[in-house]
Order: structure tokens, then C-alpha cells, then sequence
């Protein structure tokens, strides 16, 4: 019995090494994103990510040489705290360190029969002393990164620092409610994201909803032909409607406005939702919607308060995919808002270019821009499968 | 792309007649905002893809004399034979190639494999991850999972891998045809959810006793998924590589926050935006627009086909 049990997870084992490997080469990219989001900006080109958990700078040296002694946390020897600031502060350099060690303490050597540390073992032996004692301690994370990329900061410390010391960072008021309207950082984006996102979700399904009933619920001459013709628009790409909308956007005074990218969002979204709604729509019961007519209701209200109503599963598939998909997108936010009216994916995709290594502030935009989806994402994942399943053909 | 449902067989009841100018009410808004978004601007598309630069002359005018010319088809020659667009033709042609079969195959391994483990759903999650995330986002993560220092300490976690191997680190995105495959393993780490979710649920509705049956009769666990699963699966599987097809022609966002088209890592979508919003030729961005949606329809029209009848026998 057990024996047979032990065979079966025997040969099921390649099947879970195969799958955690996969998974784990899935997940170790965002995780290094994350990690390195909070970590703070000097030791982000100093080590790589996945250092953070190993033992802080010069620990390993302290306990070959100090620890014996002086105790794993400094305290053992009363006259000789190392966790006392002052006294740490004597020894800035190691040859100071050094010159200490090879002096004889009440006639015996100082190390006793260890060796005398090497000028570097010294040094990382000062970093940690620094550290026990709080002069400067090293912080393993931090969230500065997440407020200077908020606020936009540009400098070579933190927005923190350079307030608290009284130097105003450039273009910065350091009053953070002011500080986050920035329009160079990513809280401006952040906003900026959500007025183009919500009413670029909500347009195109109410507009196909609307469609979709009267492709569904209604009868006038022509009316399969016309379905076909709209949902057969899918096959057109975004990139060829892109030059003849900027154009006319060009004369209408649309471009850099929300309204024209809500308008373009809402176009391309119809012809997948049209097809997704019809389709749920015209799959309801009949008999619901003739008794309601015999009953007296009006296509608006049929509409309003039948057909509404019992479409919220489509509903909620079509505007997770339409919210992932604008929140998600640069090319059109590119072309039609472009620098005046940032989205987070026109920032970021900015910030790459502009600061090239500033990966601590690229890394903490870059986790806010994708917060809010992950979070969508993961609290309707179903319905976000079920519209996939429903209608795998969008283009 | 099924339009004949069960309500429209079926005649239609004598109060739905009523109105015959209510229906299209309810039509107007989409109809006005898909003439304006989708048809006008493909038609104009193609219009001024025989125009010169700013659509104020015919194509012809561009000519230079003393060098190749195809008249009012000027832009199509740059489209089709100049070098930087047949770069962009062979490099979205490795695309193809590599990201459609990696992530089909990637992600029928997942889904095939998955189905057997009790932490399913958990393992499906976490592939599908990237697809929430903006290929921008993706683009961070992986410029900097293919960070580059020469000679220092890496803090790209490939270079520090293969530099803990005892190799010397590379530029991943600067290396021609290294980084081409760079921008495809980014690709597939984004759209191998989409596959491994339409091919986990085809994978489901295979009839469980066609498979025991393969069983009983002594097949093992590799003919059944080869003689069974994948022949029942099959019009699945096409309509996932036409649908990645078609995704993988249009792509855009990864080339351009991750190596701008430089190092020889040129696409057909990126050169259209650089030609229309770098360079202003709206004529030449228009030509390769029509040169793209030439070759997406004949794949789109593959896929509806596939679709339907795949609808019909359900």
C-alpha cells in the first residue's frame, strides 16, 4: 500500500520538477523587480538583487576576528562597547583600526594568537562596526524609491534627504500633496492612467450594449449581414487607423486630449465587444424577453432592466479585458497623448530611455504602473479566462 | 464569428417587428464611432499610402532621378525592398517562428502537465502573471534580468548566472541576433499563459473515455497524448498558432522599450511608428501599414475559418 503510494509520487516527480522550474523561471524576473523596488539606491548597482538576504557587509569578517572576544553583538567586554558611537567613531580608517590591533592591551597583544586583519578585512570590519553602533546603519529596504518616483525626484539623493537637509530638489516644493501632482512623476501618471482608463472601459461596453441588444432582440432588414460586416472589423489593425485619426485629431484640436483617446479606445473596442455581448445576449431565454413585451415593457426598458442586468457576466469579462488592455497600452497613449497628458506607460517607457540605469527608480515605476492590473487581474481571474475562451479570435 | 444563434432560427415574434426605426437607434452610436475609428481610417490609410510624405502629392513626385523609382507605388518600394524593411521582414519572420512554436509548445507542456498536479490552478496563475503586465512593464523586468557590466559585479541575474559558470558576460541586447532572441524569450514569457489557457481548456473537453479506452486497449501515457490528445485537440491548437501568428506581426511595445529597433533588432510595427512620428513620412508609414494588414487578413482568415467549424461540431 504505502509502497505503491511512494511509487506513484516517485513517477510523478519529473512532472513537479518540470512545473517548479517553469514556474520559478516565470516568477524570478518580477521578484527581482520587486525586490530591487525596495531596496535603497546604493546598493542597487553595488549587488545584485538576490544578495539582499545574505549577511550584512563585514559580518563574516567581525565574527572571525572581534566576535570571540567582544561578543556577537558587541557588548561583551564592558570598556570596550562596540555598540558605543563615540568610541567607534575613533577608528574612521582601517590603518586606525589596525594601529589599535597591534597595540599591546595590559601587556598582552590585542588579537591574542589571531592574526592582525588585512587592510580590507579591516575596513569591511569598520562598515560593520558602523553599523552595530548606528552611525550608519545599512538599511536592506527602504520605500524611497516608491516616493521619489511619485514625486518625480531627479536628484543624486532622496526626496527625503534632500527635504529634510533643507535643499529643495529641482522642481520640487517638497509640500508632498503639491509634490505628487509633479506632472514628471509617476503619481501625475498614475492619475492620469485612471481618467483615460475608466471612461475608456466603460464607453465601449455601453455603446455595444446597446448594439448588441438590438442585433439580438430586435428585427430590421439587413440585420445579420450588418453584424457580420462590424464584427468582420476586427481584422483591421490598430496600426493602420492610426495615421488618418491623428490627422483628423490634428484638425479637430483632439490631440493631447482625453477625449480624443477615449473616443479611439471606444472604436477599437466595439467590434469585439459587439460580438461578445451579442452573443451572451442572444443566448438569454426568449420567453424572458416576450413576456416582458407582452407585459407591456418598452425595448428600453427590456433593455435597461432585462437585458442589463442578466449581462453582467459578459459585462465584467469585457471590461476586465478593455481595462487591462488600455491601461496596459503605449502605442495609442504614444501617439494621441504623447508628454502632455503622461499615462504610466508613456513614463516609464520615458524613463528607460532617459535614465538608463536608475534602475532603483525604474524598478519602483515600473511596480507601481503594474499594481493596480495584478490586482484587477487577480480578483477576476475568471472572468477574464471565461472572455479569453469566449472569443480567442480578437485581433 | 458564429452568426446564426439558436434566437434567429427561430421566427421572430410579431412585437419585436414593431418600430422599425427604434433598432437602429440603438445601432447609431457604434455605427458612427466604428465608421470614424475603423473604417474611414483604413480607407484613408490606403489612400495615402499613394501619397508623398504629408498626403499633398501623388507618391510619383517623390521619385529621385538617376535611381529606382515605382511611380505612384514609390512608398510600396520602400515598404518591400529597402534594406531596413527587409531587416524588419527576416525579423519578424524569426519572431514567428521561434515565439509562435515556443509558446504553443511551452504552453501544452504547461497545461498537459498541469492537469495531473493538485496545485493546478496555483501553476496556471503564476504563467498567466505576465499577461496582466504591460509589455512595458515586461520590458523593465527584463532589461534588467539582462543587465550588462563589463567587468564588474552583474546585477543582471542572467549575466551573473553565466558568470558564475565561469563565462564571460554578454550584452544581451546589443548583440546582433543574440538580442533578437532576447526581445522572443521575453515574448514567450508574456504569451505562454494565453496558449496554456485555451489549450488547458481544449485539453479538458477531450472525452474521458476515448482516453481510457486508448488505456485499456495498452497504450501508454505518451501514444495517448500523441495518437489521442493531440488529434482531438487539433483545431485548437491551430487557431492558438494563427492567433499568436497575428499577435507576433503586430508587435511593437517590446522592441521599442527595450532596444528602440537599434542593434539590428528592426520590426515591421516599430518601423511604421518611426517613420510616421520620427521621420513624419505619413506615406511610407502608411505603405508599411497596408503591407501589414496584407499579411495579417490571409492568417485572420485561416483562424475565422478554423473557428467556425470548430464552433459547428460543438
Amino acid at each position: 500500500m504505502n509502497l505503491d503510494r511512494l511509487r506513484r509520487w516517485l513517477g510523478n516527480l519529473p512532472i513537479h520538477l518540470i512545473l517548479i522550474i517553469v514556474c520559478l523561471v516565470w516568477l524570478l524576473p518580477t521578484l527581482g523587480l520587486l525586490v530591487t523596488s525596495f531596496r535603497p539606491y546604493q546598493d542597487v548597482t553595488q549587488s545584485g538583487w538576490w544578495t539582499v538576504f545574505s549577511p550584512p557587509e563585514g559580518s563574516r569578517e567581525y565574527s572571525q576576528y572581534c566576535a570571540d572576544c567582544h561578543g556577537a553583538d558587541g557588548k561583551a567586554i564592558e570598556t570596550a562597547d562596540l555598540t558605543n558611537p563615540d568610541l567607534v567613531r575613533k577608528y574612521r580608517r582601517s590603518f586606525n583600526l589596525i594601529a589599535l590591533l597591534k597595540q599591546d592591551i595590559n601587556g598582552q597583544p590585542h588579537m591574542g594568537d589571531k592574526p592582525i586583519p588585512s587592510e580590507e578585512e579591516a575596513a569591511q570590519i569598520i562598515t560593520y562596526l558602523r553599523d552595530l553602533s548606528g552611525i550608519a546603519p545599512s538599511k536592506t529596504f527602504t520605500v524611497d524609491n516608491y516616493i521619489d518616483a511619485l514625486v518625480g525626484y531627479r536628484g543624486t539623493s532622496t526626496y527625503r534627504n534632500d527635504c529634510a537637509q533643507g535643499t529643495q530638489p529641482t522642481d520640487l516644493t517638497c509640500v508632498w500633496w503639491q509634490d505628487l501632482t509633479n506632472p514628471r512623476g509617476i503619481g501625475a501618471a498614475f492619475l492620469n492612467s485612471l481618467a483615460v482608463t475608466i471612461p475608456a472601459t466603460i464607453l465601449p461596453i455601453l455603446i455595444a450594449a446597446f448594439a448588441a441588444y438590438a442585433f439580438a432582440w430586435t428585427h430590421f432588414p439587413g440585420r445579420l449581414e450588418l453584424f457580420a460586416l462590424l464584427v468582420g472589423l476586427q481584422v483591421v489593425p490598430l496600426q493602420m487607423t492610426l495615421i488618418p485619426v491623428s490627422r483628423l485629431y490634428a484638425q479637430l484640436g483632439l490631440n493631447g486630449t482625453f477625449l480624443g483617446i477615449w473616443l479611439f479606445h471606444t472604436g477599437f473596442g466595439l467590434p469585439y465587444a459587439i460580438y461578445l455581448m451579442r452573443n451572451f445576449l442572444g443566448s438569454l431565454p426568449r420567453e424572458l424577453f416576450e413576456s416582458a413585451y407582452i407585459d407591456g415593457a418598452s425595448n428600453w426598458t427590456a433593455f435597461w432592466r432585462l437585458a442589463i442586468p442578466l449581462a453582467i457576466p459578459a459585462i465584467a469579462s469585457l471590461g476586465i479585458f478593455q481595462f487591462l488592455w488600455v491601461w496596459n497600452d503605449l502605442l495609442v497613449a504614444l501617439v494621441f497623448l504623447g508628454g502632455q497628458q503622461p499615462v504610466l506607460t508613456y513614463q516609464v517607457a520615458n524613463m528607460v530611455t532617459s535614465l538608463g540605469a536608475g534602475w532603483h527608480l525604474l524598478t519602483a515605476a515600473a511596480f507601481i504602473s503594474m499594481a493596480l492590473p495584478l490586482v484587477v487581474f487577480f480578483a477576476f481571474q475568471r472572468y477574464f479566462v471565461r472572455g479569453l475562451l469566449a472569443g480567442a479570435v480578437k485581433g | 464569428m458564429e452568426v446564426t444563434t439558436a434566437a434567429s432560427r427561430r421566427p421572430v415574434p410579431v412585437i419585436m417587428k414593431q418600430g422599425g426605426l427604434v433598432p437602429w437607434l440603438y445601432l447609431l452610436p457604434a455605427l458612427i464611432v466604428m465608421a470614424t475609428f475603423i473604417v474611414y481610417p483604413a480607407v484613408n490609410t490606403f489612400v495615402l499610402s499613394f501619397q508623398n510624405a504629408n498626403g499633398t502629392a501623388s507618391a510619383s513626385q517623390t521619385c529621385v532621378p538617376n535611381q529606382p523609382c515605382w511611380g505612384i507605388f514609390e512608398n510600396y518600394r520602400y515598404a518591400l525592398t529597402s534594406p531596413i524593411m527587409r531587416l524588419a521582414f527576416f525579423n519578424n519572420l524569426i519572431w514567428i517562428l521561434l515565439m509562435v512554436s515556443w509558446t504553443v509548445i511551452l504552453g501544452l507542456l504547461i497545461a498537459t502537465l498541469a492537469d495531473r498536479v493538485r496545485y493546478e490552478s496555483l501553476a496556471k496563475a503564476i504563467i498567466f502573471l505576465p499577461m496582466a503586465i504591460s509589455f512595458v512593464g515586461a520590458g523593465v523586468i527584463w532589461r534588467f534580468v539582462y543587465d550588462f557590466r563589463p567587468g564588474e559585479t552583474q546585477i543582471g541575474l542572467l549575466n551573473a548566472f553565466i558568470t558564475a559558470l565561469g563565462f564571460p558576460p554578454v550584452s544581451w541586447l546589443t548583440t546582433p541576433q543574440v538580442n533578437t532572441i532576447a526581445l522572443i524569450a521575453v515574448g514567450t514569457w508574456i504569451w505562454t499563459g494565453f496558449c496554456m489557457t485555451i489549450l488547458a481548456a481544449a485539453l479538458k473537453s477531450v472525452p474521458v473515455d476515448i482516453i481510457e479506452a486508448g488505456r485499456v486497449d495498452g497504450a501508454n501515457e505518451w501514444q495517448v497524448f500523441w495518437s489521442i490528445t493531440i488529434p482531438t485537440i487539433l483545431p485548437t491548437i491551430i487557431v492558438v498558432i494563427t492567433t499568436m501568428t497575428i499577435n507576433v506581426l503586430k508587435i511593437f511595445d517590446i522592441v521599442y522599450v527595450m532596444t528602440g529597433g537599434n542593434f539590428g533588432t528592426e520590426v515591421i510595427a516599430n518601423r511604421l511608428y518611426q517613420e510616421m512620428y520620427s521621420r513624419f513620412n505619413t506615406g511610407r508609414a502608411a505603405a508599411i501599414a497596408v503591407v501589414l494588414i496584407g499579411l495579417i487578413i490571409p492568417v485572420m482568415i485561416i483562424n475565422i475559418r478554423r473557428f467556425r467549424s470548430q464552433e459547428e461540431a460543438r
